[in-house]
C-alpha cells in the first residue's frame, strides 16, 4: 500500500480514510442512542483512532536515511500543508485557544495574529532556501553554512531548549486527554500517551510523521468544526459562524454592561477555596484597552510569537520534505490556509460558548440565576467534581454573579457541546480531536529533536563513519530517550500548558532567528559572528527569563522584578533576539569575510534550480 | 549585472513588498486597535473583526499571491524548476 504509485493515490486513500471516519462518528452516534455509556464512547474514540495512527506508523517504516529524515521529499504541497497544520496546532491551540479568547477577548487575541502571522516569515525568509540546501535538520543548515562543530553544536543546544520546553506541555496535554476518555490517572495517562507517540515516529521517522500527522489534521479539523457549526445552529447564532455573529458580539457587550465586569481580590478567592488554574470573565469581550502600553503589550507579544513561529525547527523542518522549493513555498500558503480553519473558529466558539452561558434569555443561561439551581444542572455537577468549574458566593445573594462563577479555559472546548446539549458522541469526537492535536505536535517535537541529536551531534560530530544501519538505529533510540525524559518530566505536572508554549517561540528566536535568516540574506555573516550571536541571545533571553518570572527570580535573586519596558515572562525574546542581531553583525564585520566556497554555497542557495548544496543521502 | 544578481534583485525587492504587506496587517493596524473599533464590519467591530479574522485571512492570500508571484519571478529568468522535480 505505502509503495510504488503511493504519492499518486493519496487523495483516494485519505478520501477513504475521511469516509471511514464520518462512518465511525455515525455508528458511535447509533450506539449512544442504543444505551452505550458516555465513557466506553469516549474510550472507543480515542482508541480507534489512536490505533489508526499506529497502523500508518508500521506502514511507514523505513530503513533508508533519506526516507526517515525527510521522507524522502516526495510530500506533495498541500498534504505536506495538512500535516504541518497538524504539526503546529498542538493540544493548547485544540484545547485551551478557545478558553483563552474567552477570558482575555481582544488582549489574547494577539497570540491568533502572532501564531498565523509567522508564516509569512517562514515563506519569504526561510522555508525556501533551507529546502534548495538539501539539508537533514535545521542545525544541519547553519552547520554547513557557517561551517564547524562547534556552530553546528550551538544551535543543536537552541533547538533543544525551544523543543523540549514545548515537548514537554504537549505530553502533558496528552496524558490530560487520555485519562479524561480513558478514566485513568493523569501519570498513567501520560505514558499511554508516549507510547501512542513513539508508535507513529519510530519505525518510519518523518516518513511515518507525515502521514501520521495528514490522519491526525483530518481528525482534528473534523472535531473542532462540526461543534462549532453545530452550537452555533443552536444557540441561534447562524448557520456560518464566522460571517454571522456580530450581533452575539454586540449582545455580549450589553450583557457585560447588565451583569458588571468586577474584579475579585486574592484574599477573597483565597478565603473561598478557588482550585488554582480557573478563571473568571473580568475584562471585555471585543473591547480594545486604551493606551499606549495596552498597544505595545499586544504588538510585542505579536512580534514574539510572529518571529518564534519562523524559528522553530519543527515547523521547519516539515519544508524541507517537499519535492521541489516551488513546493515548499505553496506548501506553506496551503499549511497557514489549514491552519486558518481552526483558528478563525476558536473566537468564535468562545463567543458562542459565553454566550450561551451568560445570556438569561437562553435556556442553557446559568449567569443570573440562584445558585442552588445552578449546582443542581447535571454538567455543572459533572466537571465540579473534577474541579474544573467552581462556584463562591461572595454577596451571599444566592444568586450566581458574572465574578462568582469560575471555570478552566479547557472547559469552553471540552464542555461546551455538553453545556448547548449537544449529543455525548461529540463530545467523544471532540477528546479525539484534542488528542491528535497534542500527538501529532508532540511527534514532530520529539522527532525534531531527536534528528538533530542523531545526525548533527552523533554521525557528524562524533561518529562521521557509522553506517546507515548504525545511525538509524542511535536515531530510533534516542527518540525513545527523547520521548521518556519529556514525558518524566511532564509527570510532574510543572508548568501550566500555555506559560511554556510561549516559552518556546522566545528560546527559539532569541537563538535561531538571525542565524538563519542572515545566513541565507547576508553573505558576510562569519562563523565568529553566528557562534557569539547563538549564545550571547540564548543565555542573554534565558537570564532575563530568570530575572523576569517570579517563580524563578524570587528563589534565585531574592526578589519580584518589574518587567523592563513590559516585556515580561511570554516576551523575552524581544530581549534575546535583538542581543543575537546585534552581536553577530558587529562581530561578523570584525572577522574575516567568508571564503569563496562559502559565498558561492550561498548564492547556489538562492537560486531555486539546479543541485542541493548537500547531497540526496548524507 | 548578471542574469543570477538581477533575479536575486527582484527576488529582494518581492521579499521587502511581501513584509511590508506583512507588517501592515500584523502590527500597523493594531497600533489603531481603539479607533478602528469604533467602525464595524459584517457587524463585528473593526479591530475585534481583524484579530479574529481578518488578518489571518490576509495572510492567507498574501502568502499565496507571494508564492505565485515569486514562480513568475523563477519562469523570467530561467530558474524555474522542471514540473518532475
Amino acid at each position: 500500500m505505502f509503495k510504488g504509485d503511493f504519492i499518486q493515490n493519496l487523495p483516494k486513500i485519505y478520501g477513504t480514510y475521511t469516509g471511514g471516519f464520518v462512518v465511525f462518528i455515525i455508528l458511535m452516534a447509533i450506539a449512544e442512542q442504543a444505551g452505550v455509556s458516555a465513557k466506553n464512547i469516549g474510550v472507543m474514540f480515542v482508541a480507534f483512532t489512536v490505533l489508526i495512527y499506529a497502523l500508518i506508523g508500521y506502514l511507514s517504516r523505513t530503513i533508508q536515511v533519506d526516507a526517515y529524515y525527510v521522507a524522502g521529499r516526495q510530500v506533495p504541497t498541500v498534504f505536506n500543508g495538512m500535516a504541518t497544520a497538524a504539526d503546529w496546532m498542538s493540544g493548547a491551540s485544540f484545547v485551551a485557544l478557545a478558553g483563552g479568547v474567552y477570558y482575555g477577548g481582544y488582549t489574547y487575541m494577539a497570540f491568533l495574529v502572532g501564531w498565523t502571522g509567522g508564516y509569512v516569515l517562514v515563506a519569504t525568509l526561510m522555508a525556501p532556501y533551507l529546502r534548495k540546501f538539501g539539508c537533514y535538520t535545521v542545525p544541519d543548515f547553519i552547520g554547513t553554512r557557517y561551517g564547524g562543530n562547534l556552530v553546528r553544536a550551538c544551535s543543536v543546544f537552541v533547538l533543544f531548549i525551544a523543543s523540549f520546553t514545548y515537548v514537554t506541555a504537549q505530553i502533558n496535554a496528552t496524558g490530560t486527554i487520555a485519562s479524561r476518555a480513558l478514566g485513568i490517572p493523569f501519570e498513567a495517562g501520560v505514558w499511554v500517551g508516549l507510547i501512542s507517540i513513539l508508535i507513529c515516529s519510530m519505525l518510519g521517522g518523518m516518513r511515518a510523521v507525515t502521514w501520521t500527522q495528514v490522519a491526525q489534521y483530518i481528525v482534528l479539523i473534523v472535531a473542532y468544526l462540526i461543534p462549532v457549526f453545530w452550537i452555533s445552529s443552536k444557540v441561534g447564532g447562524g448557520v456560518f459562524p464566522h460571517l454571522m455573529l456580530g450581533d452575539e458580539v454586540a449582545r455580549l457587550g450589553e450583557l457585560e454592561q447588565q451583569f458588571g465586569l468586577v474584579k475579585n481580590s486574592a484574599a477573597d478567592m483565597k478565603a473561598a477555596g478557588v482550585p488554582g488554574g480557573l478563571k473568571y470573565i473580568s475584562g471585555s469581550h471585543s473591547g480594545v484597552p486604551e493606551g499606549g502600553m495596552a498597544v505595545w503589550k499586544y504588538l510585542s507579544l505579536a512580534i514574539c510569537m510572529m518571529v518564534g513561529t519562523a524559528s522553530l525547527p519543527h515547523i521547519l523542518m516539515r519544508y524541507f520534505t517537499t519535492p521541489s522549493v516551488r513546493a515548499a513555498r505553496k506548501s506553506v500558503a496551503w499549511s497557514l490556509f489549514f491552519i486558518f480553519l481552526l483558528y478563525s473558529s476558536a473566537p468564535m466558539l468562545a463567543t458562542l460558548s459565553k454566550l450561551a452561558l451568560m445570556d438569561p434569555n437562553l435556556p442553557t443561561g446559568i449567569i443570573g440565576k440562584s445558585i442552588s439551581e445552578v449546582q443542581s444542572i447535571e454538567w455543572v455537577q459533572r466537571w465540579s467534581e473534577v474541579k474544573q468549574v467552581f462556584i463562591a458566593d461572595f454577596n451571599g445573594d444566592g444568586i450566581l454573579q458574572l465574578n462568582e462563577w469560575f471555570m478552566r479555559g479547557d472547559v469552553v472546548v471540552l464542555a461546551t457541546p455538553e453545556v448547548a446539549g449537544l449529543p455525548f458522541v461529540i463530545s467523544g469526537l471532540v477528546f479525539a480531536g484534542g488528542m491528535a492535536a497534542a500527538m501529532s505536535t508532540a511527534d514532530g517535537l520529539v522527532l525534531a529533536i531527536s534528528n538533530a541529536l542523531s545526525h548533527d551531534i552523533y554521525y557528524k560530530i562524533i561518529d562521521p563513519k557509522a553506517d546507515t544501519a548504525k545511525r538509524l538505529l542511535v536515531a530510533r533510540v534516542l527518540l525513545v530517550i527523547i520521548g521518556a525524559a519529556g514525558a518524566y518530566i511532564a509527570s510532574f505536572r510543572l508548568t501550566s500548558i500555555l506559560g511554556s508554549v510561549a516559552w518556546a517561540f522566545d528560546f527559539a528566536m532569541s537563538g535561531l532567528f538571525f542565524p538563519l535568516v542572515l545566513g541565507v540574506w547576508w553573505k558576510r555573516a562569519t562563523r565568529e559572528g553566528a557562534i557569539a550571536g547563538i549564545v550571547t541571545g540564548i543565555l542573554s533571553g534565558l537570564f532575563y527569563l530568570l530575572w523576569v518570572y517570579p517563580k524563578f527570580s524570587v528563589p534565585i535573586f531574592g526578589s519580584v522584578n518589574e518587567p523592563f519596558l513590559g516585556i515580561d515572562h511570554l516576551r523575552f525574546g524581544l530581549i534575546g533576539a535583538p542581543i543575537c542581531l546585534v552581536v553577530m553583525v558587529v562581530v561578523s564585520l570584525m572577522t574575516k569575510e567568508p571564503n569563496a566556497a562559502t559565498q558561492k554555497m550561498v548564492d547556489d542557495t538562492r537560486i531555486p534550480t539546479g543541485k542541493a548544496i548537500l547531497g540526496k543521502q548524507h | 549585472m548578471s542574469n543570477k544578481d538581477a533575479y536575486w534583485n527582484k527576488t529582494k525587492n518581492h521579499m521587502i513588498v511581501t513584509l511590508v504587506l506583512w507588517a501592515f496587517f500584523s502590527l500597523v493596524i493594531f497600533m489603531f486597535g481603539s479607533e478602528l473599533n469604533t467602525m464595524s464590519f459584517l457587524g463585528y467591530p473593526l479591530a475585534y473583526y481583524m484579530t479574529a479574522q481578518g488578518s489571518l485571512l490576509a495572510f492567507v492570500i498574501i502568502l499565496f499571491w507571494t508564492a505565485n508571484k515569486q514562480e513568475k519571478i523563477d519562469e523570467e529568468h530561467g530558474f524555474s524548476e522542471r514540473e518532475d522535480d
